[in-house]
């Protein structure tokens, strides 16, 4: 019997088959389509920091990895640039840990492009980039694990030690238990425009738009290629779930993104796409035992690329009995269980 | 936003056909900055009628139901009715040194000397396959240029009965023929090697040129039809006798119904359906020798754009999970010169259309709902892309 197998062949997963396999388990992955090409195909692949335990601690195991990762996978640490408009969102910049401030004329320095008349902002230096499908089949690739090209209909009929479920967006699908809701993102992407920006580009205000629970968002956030191309964000819906492009939502996006960067206006896109986010009502993944030998590891909003390496620590730990590496609680399951 | 009764999309032989014919108001998209699309290349022989708004150097980057043509630069145009003249482009196919500078697409070629480049008393080779071959080797000719060989891939022996199935056109090709008098047309011939200008042909032979022009057939341009949800079969659209394809109210004449050159682009254009058996013919005649899959070798670029070698793609099975593994077809072209490369080569499905059909400026798709406001057209304050 294989010791554990992983439903779900996207970054998540292939965390989890890596750190699974460094422990000495055999693993076999369960994906009707090819490996990262779910969610993690879509996303921007942005390693950040959003002053939680469970993001500094992934961005740091990021760069643990980074030097082994190969070229493709275009590792690059550009750090963040959060953009604050105001006096009020520079008192927000203030109240972050860990980053360099910038004033106005600062600000300019490190990216000439913005709209004129803005605050300042700060510089989270630790961020980086990562290219996400690359990363993904790199860690199946070191886990040596099988993967079986199948849909799974029912969780409870897999045979092994272990089985995780790491379905992301699709999760309700198999557990509809679980509140996990898909959230539609656009993205876009440009011609290579080299040096045009230097760091990931994002407003203060995202937070917003991430953390909020509107049915419909935009928020400024824009990340350079290591290829030159500009890839241009983001949106959140609610209620769709049709992959096909939104035109009324990528004109807002677009217009907001123009309004921070109005360059981009005449930026030439080559492609748009969408791909869906797996939201939970608080924002934070489900990490842990559900039941009998089932273990969950999804539920990572728009941020699973980042965290995806200490979702694996956290629920390898627990599988293996070995202590955690983060304190687990905030990440149970059974906090939405009544 | 500007409405019409028809638009008309393409200002080549089908798509001038089509306007000639066409009642109410009438609008004429073109990418190029004159009409007669690629055989007639700015001296058309049906002139654009006076009748018709003609919109050139337009690109048509998206079209929505009902219909909405999205356009760069004059924004959006609604139509009633719509007819897509889009006609084809050239099949590249790689072999080794197909991407050095002096390689080119015969038909591109012919457009570079149609539009002034000088080609006199230089060498060049022209090889491939099909009718279009004969017809850029007479321009270039006209136009001065030592033209040292003719290398067509298909056999006689399936040229011939092909010319013989259809006397009607005997006179245009011994016209042709006529015209390259003293140019040897080599069949059964193809050039698996080109280095520091020596082409190395399948029968041993080498050749010193200045310049090497490749066309291997046409690809239809059915892109829009196929954002449309228009059906296709075999890669063409399907019409009816009336040419209007599956999605009532959306019509579709010359190469991308099936590539049979300007008689059918005419014929299809002016609403008369054309002989089919042609279609199917001339592809038999011309269909490539599966030799010329294996010139290719692990170092051959097979996607440009991104710079994608063929060992680099021949891990995977299908496009999408080589596209995300190696960047190929990611790229400005997005897959339009690699995906029927890879879809001969590899056996990869080309991958679904989707808009923006060619790069656009951003703006173009912030203003998708709501016309954009008046602007010159030509304010690209961005820097160059770089490639
Ligand atoms: C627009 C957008 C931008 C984003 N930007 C960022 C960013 O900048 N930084 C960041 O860290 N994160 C970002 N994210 C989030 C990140 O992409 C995701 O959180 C992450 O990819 C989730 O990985 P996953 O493995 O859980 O899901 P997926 O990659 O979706 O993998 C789930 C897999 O499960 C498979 N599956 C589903 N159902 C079944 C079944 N029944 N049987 C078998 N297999 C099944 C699917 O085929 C899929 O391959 C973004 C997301 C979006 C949509
Ligand atoms: C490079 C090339 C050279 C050729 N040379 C010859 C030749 O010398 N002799 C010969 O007999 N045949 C030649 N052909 C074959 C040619 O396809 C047909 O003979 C004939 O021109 C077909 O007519 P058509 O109206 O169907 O298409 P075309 O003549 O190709 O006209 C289609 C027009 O639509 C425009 N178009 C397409 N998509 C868009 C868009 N999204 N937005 C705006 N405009 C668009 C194109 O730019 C083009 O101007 C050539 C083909 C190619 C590709």
């Amino acid at each position: 019997m294989t010791d554990v197998v992983i439903v779900g062949a996207g970054i998540v997963g292939a965390a989890c088959a890596y750190e699974l396999a460094q422990a000495g388990a055999t693993v076999e992955l369960l994906d009707p389509n090819i490996p990262g090409s779910g969610a993690t195909a879509a996303g921007m692949g942005h390693l950040v920091d959003l002053d939680d335990d469970l993001s500094r601690y992934s961005v740091n195991l990021w760069h643990q990895l980074a030097p082994q990762l190969p070229k493709q996978a275009e590792f690059w640490n550009c750090g963040t640039l959060w953009i604050a408009a105001n006096d009020a969102e520079m008192e927000e910049a203030r109240r972050k840990p860990g980053v360099e401030l910038l004033d106005a004329k600062q600000l300019y320095e490190a990216e000439p492009h913005l709209r004129p008349g803005l605050a300042g902002g700060a510089v989270a230096k630790g961020d980086a980039v990562v290219y996400a499908p690359v990363a993904t089949r790199w860690l199946l690739e070191q886990a040596k694990a099988k993967v079986t090209r199948r849909a799974v209909t029912s969780l409870d009929e897999i045979q092994a030690g272990a089985v995780i479920c790491a379905t992301g967006a699709m999760t309700a699908k198999l557990l509809p238990e679980l509140p996990i809701r898909p959230r539609k993102g656009h993205l876009a992407i440009t011609d290579r425009y080299p040096g045009l920006v230097q760091h990931q580009l994002v407003e203060l205000g995202y937070m917003t738009s991430a953390q909020g629970e509107s049915n419909e968002s935009v928020a400024f956030n824009v990340q350079p290629r290591p290829t030159g191309q500009l890839l241009i964000g983001s949106s959140r819906q609610y209620n769709v779930e049709t992959t096909e492009i939104d035109p009324p939502i990528l004109d807002r996006m677009l217009t907001r993104a123009f309004e921070l960067l109005p360059v981009l206006r005449d930026c030439n896109v080559i492609r748009t796409w969408t791909g869906f986010r797996a939201s939970t009502p608080d924002k934070i993944p489900l990490i842990g035992h559900l039941r009998g030998n089932l273990y969950l590891a999804t539920g990572h909003e728009g941020l699973g690329v980042t965290t995806s390496l200490g979702t694996a620590k956290i629920l390898a730990a627990e599988i293996l009995r070995r202590p955690s590496p983060l304190p687990p609680a905030p990440y149970r399951p059974e906090r939405f269980q009544t | 936003m500007k409405h019409y009764d028809v638009a008309i999309l393409g200002a080549g032989p089908a798509g001038l056909a089509a306007a000639r014919v066409a009642t109410g108001t009438v609008v004429l998209i073109d990418d190029n900055p004159q009409p007669g699309g690629q055989i007639w290349r700015g001296a058309p022989q049906i002139p654009v009628p006076a009748h018709v708004d003609f919109l050139p150097q337009t690109k048509v980057f998206d079209a929505q139901p009902g219909f909405t043509l999205q356009t760069v630069p004059h924004g959006p145009i609604r139509a009633a009715k719509l007819i897509l003249a889009t006609g084809a482009r050239e099949l590249f196919f790689p072999f080794p040194g197909w991407t050095e500078p002096n390689v080119f697409g015969a038909g591109g070629l012919q457009a570079l000397v149609k539009s002034g480049k000088p080609i006199q008393n230089q060498r060049v080779l022209i090889a491939g396959s099909g009718p279009l071959l004969l017809a850029v080797a007479a321009t270039l000719k006209k136009a001065g240029a030592n033209i040292v060989g003719i290398a067509e891939q298909a056999p006689l022996g399936r040229i011939v009965p092909f010319l013989l199935r259809y006397p009607a056109k005997l006179p245009q090709a011994i016209a042709l023929r006529a015209s390259l008098l003293g140019v040897p047309y080599w069949t059964n011939t193809w050039v698996t090697r080109f280095s520091n200008g020596t082409a190395t042909l399948n029968n041993g032979r080498t050749l010193n040129i200045d310049h090497l022009a490749t066309g291997f057939g046409l690809v239809p341009n059915t892109e829009i039809a196929q954002l449309l949800g228009c059906r296709l079969d075999d890669g063409f659209v399907v019409v009816d006798s009336h040419g209007q394809t599956t999605v009532p109210g959306v019509y579709c004449a010359g190469e991308p119904t099936g590539i049979g050159g300007l008689d059918k682009a005419l014929a299809e254009g002016a609403g008369q359906p054309y002989n089919g058996a042609f279609v199917r013919d001339l592809a038999q005649a011309f269909a490539l020798n599966p030799a010329l899959y294996d010139l290719a070798e692990p170092a051959t670029l097979i996607c440009r754009c991104e710079t994608v070698t063929k060992a680099e793609c021949q891990p995977y099975r299908e496009w999408r999970d080589a596209k995300l593994q190696t960047r190929c077809g990611m790229g400005a072209c997005q897959g339009r010169l690699c995906g029927p490369i890879t879809q001969r080569l590899f056996g990869w499905t080309p991958s679904s259309v989707r808009p923006p059909l060619v790069p656009v400026p951003a703006r173009y798709l912030a203003t998708a709902q709501t016309p954009p406001a008046p602007e010159s057209g030509r304010s690209e304050n961005a820097p160059p892309a770089h490639r």
